[in-house]
């Protein structure tokens, strides 16, 4: 006995969020993860086992809009999308060119990415690195969570059984420059090995802000606070000659495994050169 | 659920699982055996189709979700001057060798052209990244591509 599988397709938002609050429908945007998850045998139906909500046409959630502080992008748009918004940071649209291949990128969402809640999303640690908040929404309202705080573990997140992604906020900060790397066996299509992260800020000589984050060699993205703080406003000059030092700061926080596609000494060895190439880079900059 | 939209121009509507492969409803349902399934999880491109001119891995795409959209098979690409192009172009450059990939890549060349019909070789690389041939080892295809963008006044 095939069973059809019970799906919603809302025509507005506020539809969602109540078919989401009456049936814990599971929101489906692109369907590009969530499709390769469920699958089934070749010419099966996949089969979440539960109901499915399709949130990918909302209008409400496809859309980037900027404002004077934020930019404010809806969970459903496209990465393709993205890459033609002007407002969107350049470091996000590199990880995004980055990111599987054009077709995968015509359907998946950032949002998507987001709350797949993967070690290895490749948006995360760009997205832990601009401090982006979430914004919630269930038929009662909205909250709005920082994105450090949304991600709990592998595949978990605080998102609850009535709520919905609505937005990704991406808060206005000036930075002098940035850096993404994605560590794959290939350039498309590679899940990562590990990605990183950077963010600088070089006002007369000093390191104003730096924050470096690094997705898929721990449970959640890794990143320090504590260690950034180090380096701010400590003289460049007296930085310089340490920085083999202060990568090997994240060493306890770089607790990557071993899978199908890296190893634990791998990731943590490339993964300590990548943050001392960027501290290199970073105090070699004028300013 | 009941799902309209058009395949190769033709409207069309269809009563069935909203969370169907779009793979198996154009080849089950309407018989367009153009649409290939290599790997079925969005890997290889052998399912490529254009839904609203982007190009799409069918296979990963629930049925459900391309509602009100155009959805263009290689069946009804293969109607067009620039499938022609396409075609007399990778000929020449030996672009095809078994086949099972290439209704994928001529979609992938067709979304990358009409957005880009200058391509550089990088950007056409990027443009195929999507799709794996197991036989020509790409050179082919890329230049197939290229003698394509080519063509006086189809692009």
């Amino acid at each position: 006995m095939v069973t059809q599988n019970v799906v919603y397709r809302p025509g507005s938002l506020e539809e969602a969020y109540r078919l989401r609050t009456d049936t814990g429908a599971l929101p489906l945007a692109g369907g590009t993860d969530l499709m390769v998850r469920y699958r089934k045998t070749a010419g099966l139906v996949p089969d979440p086992g539960r109901p499915v909500l399709f949130i990918g046409h909302l209008k409400d959630l496809r859309r980037v809009e900027e404002r004077a502080e934020e930019v404010r992008i809806g969970s459903c748009t496209t990465y393709t999308e993205l890459l033609s918004q002007k407002a969107v940071p350049e470091i996000l649209k590199r990880c995004i060119t980055l990111l599987a291949s054009p077709p995968i990128r015509n359907r998946g969402t950032v949002g998507g990415n987001i709350c797949n809640s993967s070690p290895a999303g490749d948006t995360l640690p760009v997205l832990h690195a601009l401090e982006c908040s979430l914004v919630l929404g269930n038929i009662r309202g909205e909250r709005t969570v920082p994105i450090d705080r949304f991600i709990t573990g592998p595949g978990e997140n605080a998102l609850s059984e009535d709520e919905i992604l609505k937005e990704i906020v991406i808060p206005k900060a000036a930075f002098s420059g940035w850096c993404y790397r994605k560590i794959g066996t290939r350039r498309a299509n590679a899940l990562a090995k590990i990605s990183f992260a950077g963010l600088y800020l070089i006002e007369s000589g000093e390191v104003h802000d730096i924050r470096i984050a690094i997705g898929a060699v721990a449970p959640t993205v890794v990143r320090s606070r504590e260690i950034e703080k180090t380096i701010i406003r400590i003289p460049r000059t007296s930085l310089q000659r340490s920085t083999v030092e202060m990568a090997a700061r994240y060493r306890p926080l770089i607790r990557p495994i071993t899978d199908q596609r890296s190893t634990t000494g791998y990731r943590a060895g490339v993964t300590l050169v990548l943050i001392e190439q960027f501290l290199t880079a970073v105090l070699q900059k004028k300013g | 659920m009941k799902i309209k939209f058009t395949v190769n121009g033709r409207p069309e509507t269809v009563d069935t699982d909203p969370m169907r492969r779009l793979l198996d409803v154009l080849r089950d349902d309407f018989g367009f055996l153009g649409v290939k399934e290599g790997c079925g999880e969005g890997e290889c491109g052998a399912c490529s189709v254009l839904v609203n001119g982007e190009i799409v891995f069918s296979c990963i795409t629930p049925v459900g979700t391309v509602e009100g959209s155009e959805i263009l098979t290689i069946e009804g690409y293969r109607n067009t001057e620039r499938y022609r192009a396409i075609e007399a172009a990778m000929e020449e450059a030996g672009g095809v060798q078994c086949g099972f990939c290439t209704p994928g890549f001529v979609l992938a060349a067709e979304a990358l052209l009409r957005k880009n019909p200058h391509p550089s070789e990088d950007e056409i690389r990027e443009g195929i990244s999507g799709n794996l041939c197991r036989c020509t080892g790409y050179s082919g295809i890329v230049e197939g591509i290229k003698k394509a963008a080519e063509s006086e006044g189809v692009w």
